[in-house]
């Protein structure tokens, strides 16, 4: 009985552990330009496509790896060069709109380059699973969980303590203000995306182990890390780290003791009910009223 | 009663409206004449969501219409290969159909790579009075039989059938069900559940997974903490069931665990890796042509058919492009039989097709049966050492 629950309880960390790590790339973006960054999901399946087809050519893992989080870094800064920066005097929501195109454009490059099969990464560490109390645990899953902590405390450490970090939020608060205070709006907007899409590339490589990676396993983990995101408050990283885990353990629980045709369906009541009451998210910033 | 002898008169009266007649098609066209092509009407989902159906499927219709012609064709005439993509749309493939049959007059019709896409060519094609071979897998398509329509793919059903009574044979009489919640694994759960009983068997586990889901531990837990299961059976199609083999796996779940032919490809064994150990499956003999015995007549049909494909595409075959091979050799087999192209006496020819061995299996066809095949075509697998094995 303690072992179900406790599997149940795994499962939902280790799925809740990704959509945290993609909720923190929708939370940098929204934090810089209050911009909902829809290809963000795109940037995960970069990731691990990449690091996927690198690892094909006979690249060593690490070297993959890395190679691919730069790939996604450059898709990121070219993201916002090509698509976002030129459009600087629309409203978000035409930037929103933009970046849903952006993620419908990568997903069809993705799809020509790579193709449309599933393909599957190793596992970073050796055993791949391990018994806790009964309950299995893939080892891919602390790594998952790790990074996104170590994540978390960066982008906490990068706001409060950099300059850079400082100018990011300033423009975030007030573009104008920031930009006679002599912060360069633009550059800190491109470094904002570009960040993003490491995050979520980062995401795609340490999930792929778990979750394989095709084209277009942006769209769903994409989704869910937006309502991580929406969940925790938009713009807050602890909180799109709580959204993310509630919706994973949400889902597997709902999965194991009810059927999994009602997973998504308890996922969206939740997003309901904490809008509901709690219109900022769980964690949303509740000093601001800067309107 | 052959009392009336040709006189001479006669003769030569037959032979001027000839030369009539072809003078008045056209002179130059005339050598041509007796070439008139055989159209073959072809709607497919070559790109869309079903492309990993259509694109192979194309493939292959494109490669033997060309084989079929440099060896002479169909009757001593040529087939035409009109082919339309329809992107896995219902709708589209309802506007082609018709096409195919109103302005391009075809005299036959593939297609329907997909269910969805067969029955809305299925009226037209009813309507028409034209033969339609399908590549889809539904039962629905033939049963209840229509006249003009036929498939060449086994049923989900006979997937079901195979692997119950594998497990009718190890001893099984409790299962556990797990299927994803698309139209494949849906239609695959239904089959099962409707002839589990039929074998002996007891479902007493029946969990679901979206498709895009990435991890199904929850409902594999749950499965294994159901008393008195002996085996688990997944039916899906895509990643799904290569996740769930990997979480069973991992879970260490030491039952057996049967798949669906929805995932009867080598790219399921690269997804899964060390965790495909023992799985079995029903597929088709194409993804084992050398494990097939030396008296098996499909054999040289199955390594003929393989050479070909990869030597002309440069990509492994699928089960896909089998089903599109037998529709179309399967067309080709009623039109020689019937020794004409007229569109009853091709369907009567079809229905009467008796051991003609495909790809997929060997088809006995007839007015009751418009599919032909029994769940024998299908080969039971095992995955050992990483590589499929023929069960006994």
């Amino acid at each position: 009985m303690l072992a179900e629950f406790l599997q149940y309880l795994i499962a939902g960390v280790t799925i809740g552990a990704t959509y945290a790590l993609v909720a923190l790339g929708f939370t940098l973006v929204y934090n810089a330009s209050h911009v909902i960054n829809f290809a963000q999901g795109e940037m995960l399946m970069i990731g691990g496509m990449a690091t996927v087809a690198l690892l094909a050519l006979g690249v060593p893992l690490p070297l993959a790896i890395a190679l691919a989080i730069l790939t996604a870094a450059l898709l990121g800064l070219l993201l916002h060069r090509l698509a976002i920066a030129p459009a600087r005097q629309a409203d978000v929501v035409t930037l929103i709109i933009i970046t849903i195109g952006a993620a419908i454009f990568l997903r069809g490059i993705a799809q020509v380059i790579w193709g449309r099969d599933y393909h599957s990464l190793p596992s970073f560490s050796q055993p791949e699973a391990i018994n806790l109390f009964g309950a299995t645990m893939y080892t891919q899953s602390l790594w998952v969980l790790g990074i996104s902590a170590m994540v978390v405390i960066l982008l906490a450490l990068f706001f409060a303590r950099t300059a850079v970090g400082r100018a990011t939020l300033a423009v975030c608060m007030n573009k104008r203000a920031a930009r006679l205070m002599g912060v360069r709006v633009e550059w800190v907007l491109t470094l904002a995306f570009t960040l993003a899409a490491v995050l979520g590339a980062i995401a795609g490589v340490v999930a792929a182990p778990i979750t394989l990676t095709s084209y277009d396993i942006g769209i769903m983990l994409g989704l869910k890390g937006f309502v991580a995101a929406a969940i925790g408050g938009l713009g807050s990283g602890v909180g799109a780290i709580v959204g993310g885990l509630l919706l994973g353990i949400s889902e597997a629980m709902t999965a194991g003791y009810l059927s999994s045709d009602y997973k998504d369906a308890v996922a969206f009541l939740l997003i309901l009910l904490i809008l509901l009451f709690m219109p900022r998210g769980l964690f949303g910033s509740r000093e601001a009223e800067r309107v | 009663m052959r009392t009336l002898s040709r006189t001479p008169a006669r003769t030569l009266a037959r032979r001027t409206l000839a030369l009539v007649a072809a003078l008045a098609c056209g002179g130059l066209t005339a050598p041509l004449l007796a070439a008139d092509p055989i159209r073959i009407g072809a709607f497919v989902s070559a790109t869309g969501p079903a492309s990993l159906l259509g694109d192979p499927e194309l493939k292959t219709l494109e490669l033997y219409v060309e084989k079929i012609n440099e060896q002479g064709g169909v009757l001593g005439r040529e087939l035409e290969l009109i082919h339309y993509d329809d992107a896995g749309r219902a709708s589209e493939a309802r506007r082609y159909a018709n096409r195919l049959l109103r302005s391009d007059r075809v005299d036959l019709l593939i297609g329907g790579s997909t269910t969805g896409t067969t029955m809305a060519a299925v009226p037209l094609a009813e309507r028409a009075g034209r033969p339609l071979i399908s590549m889809a897998g539904a039962i629905e398509i033939t049963e209840p039989v229509r006249p003009w329509i036929f498939k060449t793919p086994q049923t989900d059903r006979m997937a079901a059938e195979r692997v119950l009574e594998d497990m009718q044979q190890r001893g099984i009489e409790r299962i556990g069900l797990i299927s994803g919640t698309d139209s494949f694994g849906r239609s695959g759960r239904e089959q099962t559940h409707a002839i589990a009983a039929d074998y002996g068997i007891e479902i007493v586990a029946d969990r679901t997974y979206g498709p895009q889901d990435t991890d199904m531990t929850s409902q594999l837990t749950r499965i294994r903490n159901t008393e008195g299961v002996e085996a688990v059976f997944n039916f899906g199609f895509g990643q799904g069931p290569a996740i769930v083999t990997r979480n069973y796996a991992h879970l260490g779940i030491e039952l057996p665990l049967y798949q669906s032919h929805g995932v009867a490809s080598d790219r399921f064994l690269e997804l899964v890796g060390s965790a495909g150990e023992g799985v079995r499956l029903p597929a088709s003999p194409l993804l084992v042509p050398d494990a097939l015995p030396e008296d098996d007549p499909q054999r040289p049909v199955v390594q003929a058919y393989k050479e070909a494909y990869e030597a002309r595409w440069g990509e492994s075959v699928s089960t896909f492009g089998g089903y599109a091979y037998d529709a179309l050799m399967l067309a080709v087999e009623a039109m020689e039989k019937a020794g004409t192209t007229e569109p009853e006496a091709v369907r009567s020819a079809l229905e009467r097709i008796e051991g003609f061995v495909g790809v997929t299996g060997t088809f006995n066809l007839s007015p009751e049966d418009h599919n032909g095949l029994d769940p024998s075509s299908f080969r039971l697998l095992e995955v050992r050492d990483g590589r499929w094995h023929l069960v006994d």
